[in-house]
């Protein structure tokens, strides 16, 4: 119970604080931690990309290899995003098989970068119906400080746009070539604290927080995904204003993803 | 989406503005609701969606299982999306796959939005959906029932949450997709509202919309889900047999 008290007015505090316009740390509403993307930090991986927002680190890597494509799509190749939220990174992840929020962080990245259209899947076929190139993107949470989804998904974008076709190692070609991707898809997420909608969340604002908001945004102004998460509600004005917020953090997340 | 490597796209719009089943952009498919089919739940519901069939059944308050899920100063919610393995055309394995565990949580928790869960501390709330035919459109025909299914239940809350899914069809905001407007449309974007607050408790999407569009498929969203709320208000009173038009019960803020 006594934690029940502590996080409750922890919770008060931090929304007390919002209606404000101060956070724990010190931010404004809209302001992000610092953000950092390490492209080819595993050597080897065909592409990688380790993330940090504030102290949330996340790692992600691309492994691509020659498969099989499915029945329903004899010429397309395989997209896979896999998210471990691995017991090291926060005293409340256990090891065993996929927890909800694992499985919801995998498929909000992967319905980022699917809807986007990242990559052609059409290109990763190599022979109709028989060979194609599958494209794993595991993504490893390593510091879980806040706002897993955003730093995850920058990790993905990153280790894509850095990525090499392995074609030598698979011999379906003499040499290795960059792997293409078309579009520059990027998360970001708010939470509510009372009557404010922040941006970038810590860890204690997403327990506090009422109610969480993922929009993604391509670099032609499309949104291309979003997700409403946790217990609270938005009204149809806040949903717009979030994704007016999301457009203006996108552009600067995404030259950090291709390193321009 | 999800359209890589399908054959033919079929036309989903015609030159008269109709859709590919003769709705118009705005309109909604047939819904029929029937609250309390079920003898041995604590409330239940049955909605039949277009070619949708969704069963929802709730047990609760009771007994937390597994235990050390308990929490001590309120319920909590568990909800359980479930698809039949002969609902879809090609067989699906039973079992929870990905999809149903990420619908589930969003479901969950679009429910602990509105439930008076501190009313019932170290309970659980089960809510079970089983979708029995699919025809796109399952979590938000899933959604409504399960709201049904608490309320015949008797479970406090702020209100019914009603929904439906938004999407583009050739280029056009359109209401309530179905299957083929589902996969060779241009975005879906399932909502679900609390209407007395007007606020929205599930939210998600997938596709490509601009700023305007998706503006645009707010307002029509909201707008079905009010429909939507209104038939369901009908299946609550002629399941107790309140006549139309008498006043409904005032809900405390």
């Amino acid at each position: 119970m006594s934690e029940v008290v502590a996080a409750e007015i922890q919770t008060t505090h931090i929304i007390d604080l919002a209606r404000s316009g101060h956070r724990l740390d010190g931010r404004g509403i809209d302001e992000w931690r610092p953000v950092k993307v390490e492209p080819g930090y595993i050597k080897s991986a065909d592409g990688s990309a380790l993330v940090h927002i504030g102290h949330t680190t996340v790692l992600c890597g691309v492994k691509l290899e020659i498969g099989k494509p499915f029945p329903d799509t004899p010429n397309a190749g395989v997209l896979t995003t896999n998210a471990e939220l691995i017991a090291l990174s926060s005293p409340t992840f256990e090891p065993g098989p996929p927890q909800p929020e694992a499985i919801e962080l995998s498929r909000v990245v992967d319905r980022s970068i699917r809807a986007a259209e990242t990559i052609d899947l059409t290109k990763l076929c190599v022979t109709p119906a028989e060979k194609c190139w599958t494209c794993f993107v595991d993504i490893h949470c390593l510091d879980h400080a806040g706002n897993l989804i955003d730093a995850a998904q920058l990790a993905a974008l990153g280790a894509l746009t850095h990525a090499t076709m392995p074609a030598k190692r698979f011999g379906v070609g003499e040499h290795d070539f960059p792997l293409e991707v078309n579009h520059f898809p990027v998360e970001c997420t708010f939470v509510r604290l009372g009557d404010k909608i922040v941006a970038d969340p810590t860890f204690e604002e997403e327990a506090a927080g009422q109610g969480r908001l993922t929009v993604a945004t391509d670099e032609a102004r499309n949104v291309v995904a979003m997700q409403k998460g946790k217990i609270g509600a938005f009204s149809p004005d806040e949903v717009v204003e979030t994704v007016e917020r999301a457009f203006r953090h996108g552009d600067r997340l995404r030259s950090l993803a291709r390193g321009t | 989406m999800g359209s890589v490597g399908a054959k033919e796209v079929p036309e989903l719009l015609n030159a008269e503005g109709r859709r590919i089943d003769g709705r118009r952009l705005d309109e909604l498919r047939q819904i029929a609701m029937k609250v309390g089919p079920l003898t041995r739940a604590d409330g239940s519901a049955f909605v039949e969606w277009g070619e949708n069939k969704v069963m929802a059944a709730v047990y609760g308050p009771r007994e937390v299982h597994p235990r050390h899920l308990m929490q001590t100063a309120k319920a909590i919610v568990q909800c359980r999306y479930n698809m039949a393995a002969f609902s879809v055309d090609e067989r699906k394995r039973p079992g929870q796959d990905r999809r149903s565990q990420e619908i589930s949580k969003v479901i969950t928790e679009a429910f602990e939005s509105v439930i008076f869960t501190e009313e019932f501390p170290k309970t659980s709330i089960d809510i079970y959906i089983e979708v029995l035919q699919a025809n796109a459109g399952t979590r938000c025909a899933g959604l409504v029932a399960a709201s049904l299914a608490l309320a015949d239940a008797g479970i406090p809350m702020a209100d019914l949450v009603a929904s439906v899914a938004v999407g583009k069809v050739a280029g056009r905001i359109a209401l309530d997709l179905k299957k083929e407007e589902d996969n060779f449309g241009d975005a879906d974007m399932p909502l679900a509202l609390v209407p007395q607050s007007g606020r929205l408790v599930l939210i998600q999407m997938e596709g490509h919309m601009t700023q305007d569009e998706l503006r645009q498929a707010l307002d029509l969203g909201v707008k079905g889900c009010r429909d939507i709320y209104e038939k369901m208000r009908q299946a609550l009173r002629s399941r107790y047999d309140v006549p139309a038009g008498s006043a409904a019960p005032e809900v405390a803020a």
